[in-house]
Formats: C-alpha cells, structure tokens, sequence
C-alpha cells in the first residue's frame, strides 16, 4: 500500500458508534489517524435500517441501506465497524446488483447512482490490508500479559446468505496477537449478546450474559473484547453477576496499544471500570 | 468450558388435529420468500439445541418448520418464537443440513406483520415500531427516545430505571438525537410502511 491513495475510505459509523458506542468511534478513528488511514465519513449517512426495519417491511429496509450505498462514492472501499451494519449493508448491495429494476428506481428516487462493485468492508480487514509487520511497528505499548476473550458475537461470520464473502473470524486474534495479547481460546466467543431482547426483555438475556461473563472468568481472562458495540453495551449493562470483567470494544483496545493519550476519557464511559486491567499491562510494562 | 443444556423438555406438543387443508402450501410460500429449502429438515434438532433463546419461546426452531411444512398457518404466525428470535444465525450456522432457518424466521415475522395477525409477543414488535418512528423522525436512531417511547408504551419504566440512568450518567445515551439533513429522503421511505400496515 504504498500508493497514498489507498488509504482513503469511505466510512460508515452507524447508529451505535455515533451514539451510545461513541467511545468506540473516537478510539477507532484515533488509531486509524495514527496508522495514516484516512476514514472520510459517509455524508449525510442514515441508519443502516437494522433489525427493526427488517423485521417489519422489506423495502424500507432495503432502501434506508440502499440510500447508504448511493451516497458512497466510487473508487474507495466502504468500510464500516458495526457487523450489523456491514450485514445489512453487503446484503442490500447483494440484492441490488440482482435486481437492476430496484436499484435503478431507487437511483432515479435520488438522483444519484449506486454502485453495486463497491467494496465494503469491515474495520479489521483494512487493518489486514495495511499489514500486520507494519501494525507491529506503529505501535507504542505492548498489550503482552493481556488475557483476553475475544468475542465475535453472532453477526461478523455467521449469515448464510453471505457465506461466499469474506469472513472475519480469527481476525481479531491476528491483530491483537501481533501486538502482544494472548487470546482465551475457550470461553463462549461466538454465543449471542441478546440484541435488541436486552431491551425488550431483559430477563431473558441477564443469565445470558451471566453465563458469557461466567465463561471468561473460568477462563481467567482479564477482559473480553468484542466486535461490535451493541455487544459492547449489552454485555456491560446486563451483566449482574459478581465476575465484573471489563467489556472493551476492539478498536479501544486498538488505539491503546497505538499510543492513543486520551484513553482516561473514553473509559471512564465504561459501566464497569476498566481501569485495573490497563495498570495490570502498565506493570507489566 | 462451556456444556451445552438439554433441549427443553416442556415446549407445546402442536395439536396435530389443525394440520392446514391441501390447497396453495404455507411450506411452498415461505420456501419461495425465504428462498431456504426446509425441506430437507430431518429433525436432529440440532438449530433448537443451539439456539440461546429457547428457553422464552413457545415452539422451538425445528418445531416452527414442522408447523410450517404441516400448513398450520395460524400456529406459527401468532407464535412467540418468531419475535423471540433474534437473527443471530446459530441455527443457521449448525444444521447438518444448511438450512437458513434464521431466513424463514424472518420470513415469518414479516408475513405476520403483512397478514396482521395477532402478534405472539407484543411488546417486542412494540420495540421496533418505537425504533422506527425515531428512524422516520431522524434518520437514525436516538436511543434515549426509544427507551422513552417504548418504556411508556408498556409500563415498564421503573423495571430498567437503574440501567438507564447509568447509562445517562456515562452519557451513553446522547439527549440530542443526531439527524440526518435530508430527512425527507428518508420519511419518504417509510411511506410503504406505514400507510400499508398502521
Ligand atoms: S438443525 Fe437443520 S436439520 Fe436439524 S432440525 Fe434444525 S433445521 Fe432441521
Ligand atoms: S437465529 Fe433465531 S432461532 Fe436461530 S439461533 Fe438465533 S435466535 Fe435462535
């Protein structure tokens, strides 16, 4: 990637890391300014439709992707850090490239031309890309000692539907392992946070969550670290358990052992305070 | 490590005396919409094994395409289990036999909502109808409205309080919805919506 060029995409936030998730967001374009990638904010963006929009009329939720993709512009990945997002995103994109009649009323709709080739990718994969030697060499603190889970949730690899496109899993462990943390490997890594069931009924996914927390202290791990951001939350906020183990979301993790200074600021949003597991590395250090 | 539970013992045995006329098949409607072929389910169970959420659901996933391939229309639209369901795609991703059974559960949830039958689970097509509103309204989804909305609608304030306001006190939950500019590109969408099903 020596082509300067390269390093431009376009960004999606989404709903979760624009909002609730915002430390995530911050932590995220932090290490992408520090690596040299350059993360331009899709314009004007909307919500990816997600699971409510789905649930109750297809064509709205294709269409709120749909309006997405048309305000992407050629010629730079679209690269998003949601796996929701990104699921509903690739989806739509799927559906559109098969069904011209669709796009090209939806196009007319806007006045703007989508662009079914578009690449769109997720956060970690443009890590990837960039090189795991020349992560290594960016960073500015170790994460060695750093037991942690990582957890993917349900969405990152899963969908059936998009069984052919990239996957993801075991991205996670090459990043974080090339700066120096060691992956618990058997904890429930992959068993779902409960999505929006945290909202709507939170009895069900309490034990849940219980029994993922459970699992990572069995394991003796020092964090979990997540993929997504509502898996972030939900993990934290239904966890009620005496096992308190930090929640991180990947990309705070990320710009930690990039040197981000301003990590004090973001984790203080945390509901369970992260701050033993970052003077247990300091110590180590 | 992690040992899986036993499938639950105490779900409803379907009341075989309701199985659905001969005429244009349920099974063959939701196989087109999902574009999954259940047909091929031989019951190992292995999609209900799996699945985090059957303890709150009242057919398991393997039962849902039983009652599908039995025609039992009525059964499996008004059942809990499709709301419960959540899209994670475990099912999905373990059957022996590569069926997309989160697909034909979101198939189902939409034909329910389409025939307008009575919802197994309320307060959860509650949630998204909160969720939507504030997508119509904003563009996105400003949570501290949602939880509002839908905390109002059911009555359900004081059960979440506690965690609300931790969240509100990490400033999680942004007072001030963030907007798209051009929202009437986006209330326009919502005009299949709502005008078709409210
Ligand atoms: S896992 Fe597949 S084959 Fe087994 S019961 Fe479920 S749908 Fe049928
Ligand atoms: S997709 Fe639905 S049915 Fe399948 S495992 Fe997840 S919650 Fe259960």
């Amino acid at each position: 990637m020596s082509d300067l060029r390269l390093q431009d995409f376009s960004y999606f936030p989404g709903c979760s890391l624009a909002t609730t998730a915002g430390e995530s967001n911050r932590s995220m374009m932090q290490a992408a300014r520090i690596l040299g990638l350059n993360l331009i904010e899709l314009q004007d963006w909307n919500c990816c439709g997600s699971s409510s929009a789905q649930t109750m009329c297809k064509n709205l939720s294709l269409a709120m992707a749909a309006r997405n993709l048309s305000l992407a512009p050629p010629g730079r990945p679209l690269v998003a850090m949601c796996p929701r997002c990104l699921h509903y995103l690739r989806s739509t994109q799927k559906c559109l490239k098969s069904d011209p009649e669709t796009r090209e009323a939806l196009e007319e709709k806007w006045g703007r031309p989508i662009y079914t080739d578009l690449e769109i990718i997720h956060f970690m994969e443009v890590l990837s890309r960039y090189g795991l030697d020349r992560l290594k060499a960016n960073a500015r603190r170790s994460l060695k000692g750093l037991r942690y889970v990582p957890y993917y949730g349900c969405t990152l690899f899963r969908p059936p539907r998009l069984a052919k496109e990239r996957y993801f899993q075991g991205e996670m462990e090459n990043i974080l392992g090339a700066l120096g943390a060691q992956a618990v490997p058997d904890a429930l890594s992959y068993r779902c946070c409960g999505s929006f069931l945290s909202a709507t009924d939170p009895e069900i996914v309490t034990p849940l969550v219980q029994e993922i927390i459970g699992s990572a202290a069995a394991a003796k791990a020092d964090c979990l670290v997540t993929a997504c951001a509502m898996c972030q939350l939900n993990l934290e906020m239904r966890n009620t358990s005496r096992a308190k183990i930090p929640i991180f979301h990947f990309s705070e993790i990320l710009a930690l052992a990039l040197g981000a200074e301003d990590y004090e600021e973001w984790f203080v949003r945390h509901l369970v305070d992260p701050r033993l597991v970052i003077r247990k590395l300091a110590q180590a250090a | 490590m992690y040992t899986a539970q036993p499938l639950r013992q105490d779900v409803v045995t379907p009341d075989l005396g309701k199985i659905g006329k001969p005429g244009p098949s349920l099974a063959a409607e939701v196989r087109e919409q999902s574009g999954t072929d259940f047909y091929r389910c031989y019951q190992c169970r292995s999609c209900g094994n799996g699945c985090p959420f059957v303890q709150a659901m009242d057919y398991t996933p393997n039962q849902v395409l039983r009652l599908v391939q039995f025609g039992m229309r009525q059964e499996v639209l008004t059942c809990k289990t499709i709301w419960v369901c959540v899209g994670c795609h475990t099912c999905s991703s373990q059957c022996p036999m590569s069926i997309d059974i989160a697909a034909v559960m979101d198939t189902l949830r939409l034909m329910a909502v389409e025939e307008g039958v009575a919802i197994g689970k309320p307060n959860i097509i509650d949630f998204h109808e909160e969720v939507l509103r504030s997508l119509e309204k904003y563009g996105r989804a400003h949570k501290l409205g949602i939880m509002l909305g839908y905390k109002r609608q059911t009555g359900r304030w004081l059960k979440d309080l506690d965690v609300g306001l931790k969240m509100l006190a990490k400033r999680k939950l942004d007072l001030i919805p963030s907007r798209v500019r051009d929202v009437k590109e986006i209330t326009e969408l919502f005009q299949c919506y709502w005008r078709e099903t409210a």
